[in-house]
């Protein structure tokens, strides 16, 4: 590998990120499958570097999931994106930040639709007005919430508590990155790094002293496609997807798996539970599974939030183990501690997969 | 295990460093003709087997050079050697020795 | 006093339409920016489809101008001056010439193979180009990758930078698809025990003996042929490549691993010619090479009087057919210092 040829190609795909006043817009599922992550994102912003994320009660759904799984028409959804935009407008903010991968895509093939046919354009404002009386205006910034965090990474890296590294033996965690599909492969000039080999996971692991692993199978799907999951029938062909990927990353024996979209950790994480109840097989090191974290977890790890705050114990696959390798402490025994010290319960162990 | 009501989905990929090739080579060294194929499909076109079954000389030859063998057996016993085939050739491809030697592979296999 | 020709560029057709006009009589002054002539013919072993040395035709072409063509090494042309019906060329070391006629055979560049991202030129060791493999025939040392493994498997790429909307080249570079069968048949024969897949688009082996070539390579060598386009290429963990096409006869997706991977980069407008072109606002067609005035009839004339093309500057051509070309190039620079009129019949000509 020589990192020059991909340097080169990083030079040409750098794209503007606006450096403060943020209009923050969360995806749909991400509360459910990683509930700490967007706090992550919230509390890191605001907090570790004091920039100003507004978040407005009322926006709703991008219809991404329904308008790739051909149930919600083109039409509807960009009168419905027109409406987050008008949110953003009312509240005085121009630079658009959404949390999901998938959105990202969607507003900016909406945008470039926009671009292309300013009728459209038109009769979404009419629509949009017709609806609801609002207006709107296009955003002067729209960056991916992972954009964000890549901008400020060298800001985390030097407030950072915790280094990406192997403790006992000093050397970088090996992480492969996996970037969601609508990220940058509909527009590769969007993404930091383009399409082939984007920059924006690279950056920050980079930054805070891991090692990158480029697979065989890195582009390849997460096994979340949306139809190939949402029919009962069809989730063999999900599975399919991930089973390939970890196949194929496995002989690396990555310590981690980092991802920047809603979806993929999702499909990555759980996914490995289910090879391993189903086959026996399982990836990680001692019958466990390689852990999946979000980018705002991660970050949050570095900058030495507790990871129970994080929400890691929500993964399928064990984060304890490589906690112990970078030497994050945790305690084990608050896990599964509500707010307030109140006892959740703890989860059933799965047969196979070895979890803590 | 459990069963959740679907399995992983087998690949359709092929999979050109784990395919078995052993038939092929072997066709390949004693009769060589197998080698200047060049796909075009007049042999199939003109196959009066082909015309009542899905027999396909053009992928047979493909297959069994990509190494997918399964029905290899199953597919040879549809061609009635008739050597129309050998006639269209436009590379002269000896067809009725290809499957001839096909069968001998999977003789001496077995 | 006779006239004179200026030829800019010192490659296969500059060098063979210097040696005729000089035969002819005309006093030719041949400009090459480079310190050597032959253009990428220098950089080729052997030739498809006779495998004859490139050294042979290279002697045979330096044989011609070896007398009579006045010729000027690291030429650099700082400007091009009509003044009436001739032209002035000014060198960047203060030279001067004064030209007729001139003859432009700027010819080609090879495609810069890392505007393929996804093929991984540049950033994965194990991914070469044709020309790079050339070079390796040349220097004569065993056929090594770059990580310094003998190849067990050889993948070549057809098309590559050519036939591609996405890199801007819509057009057939025409010799890729046979040096790949050149080069494929080589490795064989420094290589017995390699296996050798070369992945196409369309095999075109327009060209006489091109096929029987192909089929030699098919009979003897055993070279496989699959028809399918490279999607991607990544590295395995042994640094050997895969690779992902459709085999689109099996109508099924195909992946499979090599040591070294050969990407087959076609022909572009040099940069030469891009730059010449813009200095005496000479027409480009839509592919960026060189307009000539009429498609079947004009094929050596510009659109500008008194200035003409050779070459590979007009599009991509074999050695053979840039042979022809200057020679056929060179009837056409004649007739018209003769006062000649036989382009007239052309309609053409007058628009």
């Amino acid at each position: 590998m020589k990192i020059e040829g991909k340097q080169a190609l990083w030079k040409d795909y750098q794209k503007e990120i606006a450096d403060d006043n943020y209009f923050y817009v969360r995806s749909c599922i991400r509360q459910s499958f990683f509930p700490g992550s967007e706090t992550a994102f919230l509390n890191i912003m605001r907090q570790d570097l004091g920039k100003d994320v507004y978040e407005h009660p009322c926006h709703t759904t991008c219809t991404g999931i329904g308008y790739h799984s051909d149930i919600v028409p083109l039409e509807t959804t960009m009168t419905v994106v027109a409406r987050q935009f008008a949110l953003m407008t009312e509240a005085g903010y121009k630079n658009y930040v959404p949390s999901c991968v998938t959105s990202f895509g969607l507003y900016t093939e909406i945008l470039d639709i926009w671009h292309h046919f300013p009728e459209t354009l038109a009769k979404t404002r009419e629509n949009l007005k017709k609806a609801t009386g609002r207006e709107f205006q296009i955003p002067e910034n729209l960056a991916h919430a992972s954009d964000i965090i890549y901008k400020f990474r060298k800001e985390i890296a030097a407030k950072a508590k915790y280094k990406l590294i192997n403790k006992s033996t000093n050397q970088p965690i090996k992480v492969v990155e996996h970037i969601g599909c609508h990220y940058s492969k509909m527009f590769p000039s969007k993404g930091v790094g383009g399409a082939e080999y984007p920059y924006v996971l690279v950056g920050m692991i980079e930054e805070w002293g891991g090692e990158v692993i480029d697979y065989p199978e890195r582009r390849h799907c997460c096994g979340f496609g949306f139809r190939q999951y949402l029919v009962q029938a069809n989730r063999g062909y999900s599975i399919a997807c991930s089973h390939k990927k970890f196949e194929s990353m496995q002989p690396f024996k990555p310590d981690l798996i980092l991802t920047n979209c809603p979806g993929c950790p999702m499909f990555l994480d759980k996914w490995q539970y289910a090879i391993a109840e189903m086959e026996g097989k399982t990836y990680g090191e001692n019958g466990q599974g390689i852990p999946v974290f979000t980018y705002e977890e991660l970050a949050g790890l570095v900058l030495g939030y507790n990871p129970w705050d994080l929400g890691v114990q929500l993964h399928q696959v064990s984060c304890e183990p490589l906690l112990d390798k970078i030497g994050i402490p945790y305690d084990a025994d608050k896990k599964y501690e509500g707010i307030n010290g109140q006892k959740l319960g703890i989860p059933e162990m799965p047969l196979t997969l070895k979890c803590c | 295990m459990i069963d959740f009501g679907y399995k992983i989905q087998a690949d359709r990929q092929i999979n050109l460093d784990t395919t078995d090739k052993d038939l092929a080579n072997f066709v390949r060294k004693h009769e060589n003709s197998f080698n200047i194929c060049i796909g075009c499909g007049t042999c199939t076109a003109s196959c009066s087997a082909g015309n009542f079954t899905n027999f396909n000389f053009r992928k047979l030859q493909l297959f069994i050079c990509r190494g997918e063998i399964a029905d290899v057996k199953t597919e040879i016993a549809k061609c009635m050697l008739c050597g129309k085939c050998q006639l269209a050739c436009p590379r002269g491809v000896n067809t009725r020795n290809v499957i001839m030697t096909i069968r001998k592979g999977l003789e001496e296999q077995l | 006093m006779a006239k004179k020709v200026v030829v800019i560029g010192g490659g296969i057709a500059g060098m063979e339409s210097s040696a005729y006009l000089a035969e002819m009589g005309y006093d030719v002054t041949l400009l090459e920016k480079e310190n050597s002539l032959g253009g990428h013919l220098r950089n080729w072993e052997r030739l498809f489809p006779t495998m004859r040395l490139g050294q042979e035709v290279l002697d045979f072409l330096k044989l011609g101008i070896e007398t009579k063509v006045n010729v000027i090494r690291n030429a650099n042309i700082l400007k091009i001056n009509r003044i009436d019906k001739r032209f002035q060329i000014e060198l960047e070391r203060g030279a001067s010439f004064n030209a007729d006629a001139l003859l432009i055979t700027t010819g080609y560049d090879l495609f810069d193979a890392t505007k393929k991202e996804e093929y991984g030129y540049g950033i994965y060791d194990n991914v070469i180009t044709s020309a790079e493999l050339e070079k390796m025939f040349m220097e004569g040392k065993s056929i090594l990758t770059p990580t310094g493994k003998i190849p067990k498997k050889i993948g070549l790429i057809h098309c590559v930078g050519s036939r591609d909307e996405k890199v801007g080249h819509v057009y057939c570079s025409k010799v890729c698809c046979v040096t790949a069968v050149k080069q494929a048949i080589e490795l064989k024969e420094k290589l017995s025990a390699v296996e050798i897949y070369c992945f196409y688009m369309d095999m075109r082996m327009y060209g006489m003996h091109f096929e029987s070539l192909y089929k030699e390579a098919q009979e003897k060598h055993a070279i496989n042929f699959i028809r399918g386009r490279l999607s991607e290429a990544c590295e395995n963990q042994d640094q050997s490549i895969l690779i992902k096409v459709e085999d689109t006869l099996a109508g099924r997706p195909l992946k499979l691993s090599v040591d070294l991977l050969v990407l087959m980069v076609g022909f572009i407008p040099s940069k030469g010619t891009k730059e010449i072109g813009k200095l005496m606002e000479l027409e480009f067609g839509t592919n960026g090479f060189y307009k000539t005035k009429d498609q079947h009839t004009l094929t050596n004339v510009s659109n500008i009087p008194g200035v003409f093309f050779a070459g590979s500057c007009t599009g991509p051509k074999t050695i053979t057919n840039t042979v022809t070309d200057a020679r056929a190039a060179v009837t056409t620079v004649a007739s018209y210092l003769e006062g000649y009129n036989l382009e007239i019949r052309t309609k053409a000509f007058f628009q």
